[in-house]
C-alpha cells in the first residue's frame, strides 16, 4: 500500500512521488513518502498541522530539493516552472486597498512569468472570461480581490492556477478558513474540474470529511510518513495505527470519519479542536 | 484677462528656471508614480523614506567633492539599497531592521559632511537645498542625467511589471511559477533607489518620500487595476508638482514680498490634499453580495481608508 496502486495500463501517471525524504534544520519532515496520482484523479492529502503537507507540496513544485527520493511529473523529473502543475497556496492575504481585480489576478495566471507589460489581446481577454465562467466568478470579475470573501478568493486562485492549462492542480489547505457552505462549493467546483477537464487534483486538508464523497485516493500523512490508497483502504484502525506508531481509533459517525489518537484514559476534552493535536487527535 | 494674469504671473512661461523645474518634476513624478505603486503594495514605504533620507549623505558628500549633487544622491541610494538587500530586506521581519541600520549609519555621515561643507565651502544654504530641495535651483546641465536615470528606473519597472506584481501579491505563488522572487525583488529595489534619488534631488531628501508614496497611495484609493494605478499616480504627481511650481512662482508677490516660498512645501501640501480628498466617502459603488462568508466587499471607502 505504501507506494500506491500500480499505474493504469498504458497511461503514465501525472505525478509519481517515489521514496521522498526531507530534513529541514536537522529535523526529518518527510520520510520515504511514496504515492502515485493518475490523470484526472482527485486525491486528498490528509494530515494534521505540521505533518509535512506544505513541505511535500514544495518538493512537488521544485522549491525544495528532497534529501532522497524523486518526483516525476508526467514521467519526467520535476522542474521549476513546470506548466503542467497549477498551484493554490495556503497563505493568501491581500489588503482590500491593493488595486488588483479578479480578472487581473486570473490574467496573471497566463503570463506572470513574462517580462514587459501585458499587451491587450482579444484572445487573452477571451481566455480570462472563459476561466471566470469556469469558476463562476463573473459576478465579481471587476472587484478588488482583497475585498472578496474567503470562498470567492479561493475560486479566483483556482482560476489563476487553471488558466495555464495544467494537468495537475495542487491546493494547500484551500478549505481551512472557509465556512461549510463555501467549502462544499469549492470541493464541488474542483470535482467538476477534475472530471470535465481530466485535471488531477491534489488537495491538502486536515479534515477529510468535506472531501470523502469526491476523493479517488487518500494520501494520509502523519509524522512525515505516508500511506496511500482509497479511503476505504487507508482510513482504518490498523493502517493508521501502524502509520502513527501507536494506537488510533477510526470511528464512523453518520457517514463522517473521526480519527481519534491517544490512550483511552487520556480522552479528555475531545470537543475542543485546539487539543486535537496534543494528546488527542480528532479528524472530524 | 487680468484674473488669468494674477494666476499665471508675467514671465512664468518664458522663465527657463520654471521650464527646467517643470520638466524635471514631470519626469520624476512619472517615475515615482510607477515605482511608488509597488512600494505601497509591497509595504516598503519605510525603505523608500530611508533611501531618500540617506540621500542627504550623498548630496552633502557631492557638495564637498564639488561633483553634481544628483550623482551623489543616486550613488548613495543605490549603495544603501544594496546593503539593505544583503542584510535581508526581503524578509518581513528583517525589513525594518535592515532599513533602520542603514539609515542610522548614513545620517551620521551626513552630519559630518554637512559640517565639513559649511567649513570648507561656506555653503550654509546648501543644507536647506539638500534637505528640503528646490526645483528652481536645478541647472539645465542636469537634465540629461535626470532623463537617463528615469529611463533606467521606469524601464526596469515596466520590464519587471508582471513578475513583480505577482511577487508583491504572493511570494509563494510567484515562486511556484518559477519566478526568481529574490532577483525580481532586488531589481525592484534598484529601481526604487533610483526613483527616490531623483525625488530627493528634486524636492529634497527628507521630502522625497512624499512624491514617491503620496501620489501612489492616492492612486490606489482611486483605481482598481494595477496598470491604471501606475498611470493615475504619475498624473497626480505631475499635477501636484506643476501646480506647486505655479504657486511658488506666484508666492513671489506674497508676504514677505520679493521672496518666493519653497516649491517643495507646495508640492508636498498638494499631494497631501489629493490623498485626503481621495479618501473622502464616495457614493457606494455597486457591489454584489451573495451572502456567503464574511462580506467585506461592500465596505465604503472611508472604512477601507482606516485599515
Amino acid at each position: 500500500m505504501n507506494g500506491g496502486r500500480p499505474e493504469a495500463a498504458g497511461g503514465v501517471p501525472i505525478l509519481e512521488v517515489d521514496g521522498v525524504s526531507v530534513s529541514l534544520a536537522g529535523k526529518e519532515v518527510l520520510r520515504d513518502v511514496s504515492f502515485v496520482i493518475e490523470p484526472g484523479e482527485f486525491t486528498g492529502l490528509i494530515g494534521s498541522n505540521g505533518a509535512g503537507k506544505t513541505t511535500l507540496f514544495r518538493v512537488i513544485l521544485g522549491l525544495q530539493a528532497p534529501g532522497s527520493g524523486r518526483v516525476l511529473v508526467a514521467g519526467r523529473p520535476r522542474s521549476r516552472r513546470n506548466p503542467l502543475i497549477g498551484y493554490v497556496p495556503q497563505k493568501f492575504q491581500l489588503d482590500p486597498d491593493v488595486p488588483l481585480r479578479t480578472r487581473d489576478l486570473v490574467g496573471l495566471g497566463i503570463d506572470a512569468h513574462r517580462y514587459g507589460i501585458p499587451m491587450p489581446a482579444r484572445s487573452r481577454r477571451a481566455r480570462i472570461e472563459e476561466m471566470l465562467d469556469a469558476v463562476d466568478a463573473r459576478a465579481f470579475a471587476d472587484q478588488r480581490v482583497g475585498s472578496l470573501s474567503g470562498g470567492e478568493q479561493q475560486r479566483v486562485l483556482i482560476a489563476h492556477a487553471l488558466i495555464g492549462r495544467p494537468r495537475l492542480l495542487l491546493l494547500d489547505e484551500p478549505l481551512a478558513n472557509l465556512d461549510l457552505r463555501s467549502a462544499h462549493e469549492v470541493v464541488a467546483l474542483l470535482a467538476r474540474i477534475a472530471e470535465e477537464q481530466r485535471i488531477a487534483i491534489l488537495i491538502s486538508a486536515h479534515d477529510m470529511n468535506p472531501l470523502l464523497s469526491v476523493m479517488d485516493r487518500v494520501v494520509y500523512l502523519a509524522a512525515g510518513r505516508a500511506v496511500s490508497g482509497t479511503a476505504a483502504e487507508v482510513v482504518r484502525t490498523p493502517v493508521l495505527s501502524a502509520l502513527y506508531g501507536h494506537h488510533v481509533d477510526v470511528l464512523r459517525v453518520h457517514g463522517r470519519v473521526l480519527v481519534v489518537a491517544g490512550e483511552a484514559g487520556e480522552l479528555a476534552d475531545t470537543s475542543d479542536p485546539a487539543h486535537a493535536n496534543t494528546q488527542v487527535e480528532i479528524i472530524s | 484677462m487680468s484674473g488669468l494674469a494674477a494666476i499665471f504671473a508675467p514671465g512664468l512661461f518664458t522663465s527657463s528656471v520654471v521650464q527646467i523645474a517643470a520638466t524635471v518634476c514631470a519626469v520624476v513624478a512619472i517615475v515615482g508614480g510607477a515605482i511608488g505603486v509597488f512600494t505601497v503594495i509591497r509595504g516598503q514605504s519605510f525603505a523608500g523614506e530611508a533611501l531618500g533620507d540617506i540621500g542627504t549623505t550623498g548630496e552633502s558628500a557631492a557638495y564637498l567633492l564639488t561633483v553634481g549633487p544628483l550623482w551623489g544622491v543616486a550613488a548613495i541610494a543605490v549603495a544603501a539599497a544594496g546593503v539593505m538587500e544583503l542584510i535581508g530586506i526581503q524578509r518581513p521581519r528583517g525589513r525594518d531592521v535592515a532599513t533602520g541600520i542603514v539609515l542610522g549609519a548614513g545620517l551620521g555621515l551626513a552630519a559630518l559632511f554637512i559640517y565639513l561643507d559649511t567649513v570648507y565651502h561656506n555653503t550654509t544654504g546648501a543644507t536647506f537645498v539638500i534637505v528640503f530641495g528646490s526645483p528652481f535651483a536645478i541647472t539645465s546641465s542636469t537634465i540629461p542625467l535626470v532623463i537617463a536615470l528615469s529611463v533606467v528606473a521606469l524601464g526596469l519597472t515596466l520590464v519587471l511589471f508582471r513578475p513583480l506584481l505577482l511577487t508583491s501579491i504572493s511570494p509563494e505563488l510567484a515562486a511556484a511559477r518559477g519566478i526568481p522572487v529574490r532577483l525580481v525583488g532586488a531589481g525592484y529595489l534598484l529601481a526604487l533607489a533610483i526613483a527616490v534619488a531623483l525625488a530627493a534631488f528634486t524636492i529634497g531628501t527628507i521630502l522625497s518620500t512624499a512624491l514617491l508614496v503620496g501620489p501612489a497611495a492616492t492612486a490606489l484609493r482611486l483605481t482598481r487595476s494595477p496598470g491604471r494605478a501606475v498611470v493615475v499616480a504619475g498624473l497626480i504627481g505631475v499635477a501636484a508638482t506643476w501646480l506647486g511650481i505655479l504657486m511658488a512662482y506666484d508666492s513671489f508677490y506674497w508676504p514677505p514680498v520679493g521672496h518666493g516660498w519653497p516649491v517643495s512645501f507646495f508640492i508636498v501640501a498638494l499631494i497631501l490634499v489629493a490623498y485626503l480628498l481621495a479618501g473622502l466617502p464616495r457614493p457606494r459603488r455597486r457591489e454584489r453580495g451573495n451572502g456567503i462568508g464574511p462580506d467585506t466587499a461592500g465596505r465604503p471607502a472611508f472604512d477601507r481608508a482606516l485599515d
